[in-house]
């Protein structure tokens, strides 16, 4: 364990050298992020004009769904998404044989080897979103809600790792899956606005099949001291289900993996 | 005749090659269509809240409105800056540089022939959508089809000039496809992809209509759904941000070509 500890703190110290040169980048992807944000609480806005709720949340309440939004979508920006499109790379160059025979488990390799820090800012933004507008919504926080809502932040971090290494996994087959991606993103971005305000199919679709009520709204309910224990229950179930699938899933993959150029 | 220099012959070459080029990556393409179905989820949220009466657009409309975006997203989809990043990267580019003919142009037909490759999954998402809500199904009339036909043209021109001023830039930095993220940002909330613009409070919808954006979503999905729309008055803005971008484009990119050290070559 403490092996693993220790690669993370390398491969991350080495991700923070290299990318200090890109200082550029940093200030862009700020700006990217603060006018994302902007725009997405003004789309927000224009469903509660006249004093109208967007499925029974409140404007305040809604606004803790969009920090949770943005937490998640700055741990994938930071996390997910600079390593688990690298596989597709290491697959049609072949280096994937290297990673393979280090002895290290290779699905914790390809997942941790780089951090961007350019996520850093969205991560720490999205928080303080859920806090402040929690608060303005008239929550008090207790020790119990916290860690409740601490507990399915993580089930929904997981199910969204999951989700992202199953299709960046499948490249061992489809080497141009990437834009499997792309529908991804479109569809996680569904997790902006409480899962109540869908039509009922897509509220099933949402809460099952690709589970992004798991990924924002019922950590916004944990936080407001909503959330129901059964769906907490329900979620630590999904959320081991989606990861051992994952990992089950990469084993079967790499039986297929036939090696390029080499 | 010649279109930019090009006889009819080399257009007819570059088109047919880069359509069977693009007709390999069939389910690559059926996926980016998938991709934009954020139409679609804003439109359910729209419908299931009742929103709409708020800004004075029913059902129907919002419906119509909102097909229509996807379906001009789709036809005006522009990515010329990633191919051109890795092309410059990888030191691609330098041949493409000696040959007679625009770099930028073999990129202009590439997008072409992706959208006719595009076209039938395109439709089949439009009809699957009339098979879920039947009370929307419209057929625009012809001369309707037509202009919503040209401005998407246009709309695609437009955002294919944005996107060159950028890549061009490639020229200078390395990461220029980072930058393509400041214009992605106000494009996705102030094309009309996510709401039509009416439903803009006045102030913004000032500011949003001083850029291209509204021009690229709003205006031809207006014209397509039958809402309306000031026909003469957009196609006049339409035109007036190609006789800008273009030539900003055309100036950028030699500039920048003199600075070209053919990275990997």
């Amino acid at each position: 364990m403490n092996r693993y500890f220790k690669t993370i703190r390398l491969f991350w110290s080495t991700a923070f050298a290299s990318q200090l040169e890109y200082q550029l980048n940093f200030l862009i992807e700020l700006l990217a992020m603060l006018g994302t944000l902007l725009g997405s609480v003004f789309i927000l806005s224009l469903f509660f004009t006249g004093g109208r709720q967007l499925g029974d949340w409140t404007w305040e309440s809604a606004l803790v769904i969009q920090g949770v939004y943005t937490f998640l979508d700055g741990l994938t920006n930071a996390l997910l998404r600079p390593n688990l499109t690298e596989i597709v790379n290491y697959v049609r160059e072949g280096t994937l044989d290297y990673v393979l025979l280090k002895p290290i488990d290779s699905q914790f390799w390809l997942s941790v080897k780089k951090f961007s820090f350019a996520g850093l800012p969205e991560i720490i933004l999205g928080l303080s979103i859920v806090f402040w507008a929690a608060i303005k919504s008239g929550t008090s926080f207790s020790f119990y809600s916290l860690s409740v809502f601490i507990i399915s932040l993580s089930i929904g971090f997981v199910i969204l790792y999951s989700v992202w290494f199953l299709i960046a996994a499948s490249s061992i087959w489809f080497v141009k899956t990437w834009n499997a991606t792309e529908v991804l993103r479109a569809l996680l971005a569904a997790g902006r606005y409480p899962i109540s305000a869908y039509p009922v199919i897509l509220r099933f679709i949402f809460t099952l099949v690709l589970p992004v009520a798991f990924l924002t709204t019922f950590p916004a309910e944990a936080i407001l001291g909503e959330l129901k224990f059964n769906i907490l229950f329900l979620g630590i179930i999904l959320s081991s289900l989606f990861f051992i699938f994952s990992r089950f899933f990469w084993k079967f993959a790499l039986k297929h993996y036939t090696s390029a150029s080499s | 005749m010649k279109i930019f220099g090009l006889s009819f012959k080399v257009i007819k070459t570059l088109l047919t090659t880069q359509y069977a080029y693009m007709l390999e990556y069939r389910i690559e393409i059926a996926l980016w269509a998938l991709s934009g179905v954020l139409p679609f989820i804003m439109f359910s949220l729209w419908s299931e809240n009742d929103v709409g009466n708020t800004f004075g657009l029913n059902d129907i409309g919002l419906a119509r409105y909102f097909l229509s975006a996807f379906l001009v997203r789709q036809f005006s989809v522009v990515w010329v800056v990633f191919s051109f990043e890795e092309d410059s990267l990888s030191g691609r580019l330098s041949p493409y540089l000696l040959q007679p003919l625009h770099p930028l142009l073999r990129y202009v037909a590439a997008h072409l022939a992706e959208q006719a490759t595009r076209l039938p999954f395109a439709l089949a998402i439009a009809i699957t959508f009339f098979f879920l809500n039947p009370s929307s199904f419209w057929l625009p009339s012809l001369p309707q089809l037509f202009l919503a036909y040209l401005s998407t043209h246009l709309a695609f021109s437009i955002a294919f000039l944005l996107q060159s001023l950028v890549a061009a830039l490639c020229f200078w930095t390395e990461k220029s496809s980072a930058l393509e993220r400041l214009i992605f940002v106000p494009y996705l909330f102030l094309s009309g992809l996510l709401v039509p613009l009416s439903a803009f409070p006045s102030n913004v919808l000032k500011i949003a209509m001083l850029t291209p954006f509204p021009y690229l979503i709003n205006f031809p999905a207006k014209i397509l759904s039958g809402m309306p729309v000031d026909i003469f008055n957009g196609f006049l803005a339409q035109v007036l941000w190609i006789l800008i971008l273009g030539p900003s484009v055309n100036i950028l990119w030699k500039l920048g070509v003199k600075r070209y050290t053919a990275m990997g070559a």
